[in-house]
């Protein structure tokens, strides 16, 4: 009976999706504030990107919420899941496994740090490269699985990440304009060092984003080998 | 022809969606559930990406200032990196409770784990276990209780 009412209601969404989207001009979407925003967007923040301008100058403080939810998610997280445990009663990994975790933490190391600088210019950003960072320091933890990470370091560049993100929000707004407004010289459009305090937000992002997600994902490992 | 291919591309996404919904309601595994979510937002997310598509159009970013191209809109992709980071963090929630409910009662079917759950609730509150369709009330001409709640397993 349940599922009979839910196989109408996902019938019915279909249809209204259907009939919506086939009425919509595939290829031509009327683009009322994406045109203001591309004519504009190059002189008013600067980013080559426009997609970075968009998260972070026109709609920064949306971008705070996602990063509370973010945050909120990896604390419900913690919290149900309680502190990590230590030792592990798993053999170690392989001396391949091992030198190939070894090898690849510096580069991805690089590459995450590449990503999240270059945000404002090449497609990428905060919370990609901060998952590449998430992934360069929790491959150590699957090649040794009696290693944990140390979680009050983690903690600590997460709240100072968060928090230099919204220092640099009120810094804006007492200068005389809104809340995380794009500040400082604009420079040249297509520079590393342009469009004023989009790269320092967009590297608080990142570490905020690395750190939660490494935290959360040793969290679940560890607690997935007491599991089983 | 133009449109005919949108509309492939719209029902492909609107498509996703619905098979993401549809595992989220008739699915009886926790794990499966998860991932249905995941469908769903991916379908999700196309949907908007699609929005937002334009002919012979390049990602919006400025290679060149010099010259001029036509972008795709860059409004709907800054909402959908923010729904994927959004869906990463409900994923990695809904995977914590999971862990949770395989840790302490050992099974990750729905209906085992909501029968184990009510159990528990019983035994705490110490009162006599509540009527469910495994557990009819008493006073019916019945089998023994065990053999009742093994038929009633069965005939789920």
């Amino acid at each position: 009976m349940r599922s009979l009412a839910t196989l109408l209601f996902l019938g019915g969404l279909i249809f209204l999706l259907t009939v919506l989207t086939g009425n919509l001009p595939f290829g031509n979407p009327p683009m009322l504030v994406g045109d203001a925003i591309q004519k504009g967007a190059a002189d008013e923040v600067g980013a080559a990107n426009f997609v970075t301008a968009v998260v972070l100058a026109y709609r920064g403080l949306d971008t705070l919420g996602e990063l509370s939810i973010l945050f909120a998610a990896a604390t419900a997280g913690g919290l149900v899941l309680g502190a990590a445990h230590g030792g592990s009663h798993q053999r170690p990994a392989g001396f391949i496994l091992r030198a190939g975790a070894d090898l690849l933490f510096p580069l991805l190391l690089v590459v995450g740090l590449y990503i999240v600088m270059h945000g404002h210019l090449t497609p990428g950003g905060g919370f990609q490269g901060g998952v590449v960072l998430a992934a360069a320091f929790f491959l150590p933890l699957l090649a040794r699985p009696g290693e944990t990470l140390s979680h009050p370091w983690l903690s600590l560049v997460e709240g100072l990440a968060g928090t230099a993100f919204i220092v640099v929000g009120l810094i804006a707004l007492f200068q005389g304009h809104g809340f995380l407004a794009p500040m400082f010289d604009k420079g040249t459009l297509g520079e590393l060092v342009s469009s004023g305090s989009l790269p320092v937000l967009y590297l608080a992002v990142g570490l905020k984003v690395g750190s939660e997600l490494a935290s959360l994902l040793s969290r679940l490992a560890s607690d997935d080998e007491v599991a089983s | 022809m133009t449109t005919s291919i949108g509309f492939i591309f719209f029902i492909g996404a609107i498509g996703l969606g619905a098979i993401g919904i549809a595992g989220i309601v008739l699915a009886n595994h926790l794990f499966r559930l998860v991932l249905a979510l995941a469908i769903a937002e991916a379908g999700a997310n196309l949907l908007l990406i699609l929005a937002g598509y334009r002919w012979d159009a390049v990602a919006p970013i400025v290679s060149d200032p010099a010259v001029v191209q036509t972008m795709v809109d860059p409004v709907p992709q800054a909402m959908v990196l923010t729904a994927i980071v959004i869906g990463v963090g409900v994923q990695a929630l809904a995977l914590t409770l999971v862990i949770r409910i395989r840790q302490r009662y050992g099974t990750l079917d729905m209906q085992e784990a909501r029968q184990r759950m009510q159990d528990d609730l019983d035994a705490a509150a110490g009162i006599t276990p509540s009527r469910s369709r495994e557990r009819p009330a008493g006073g019916r001409p019945l089998p023994a209780p065990a053999a009742a709640v093994e038929a009633g397993v069965q005939h789920d």
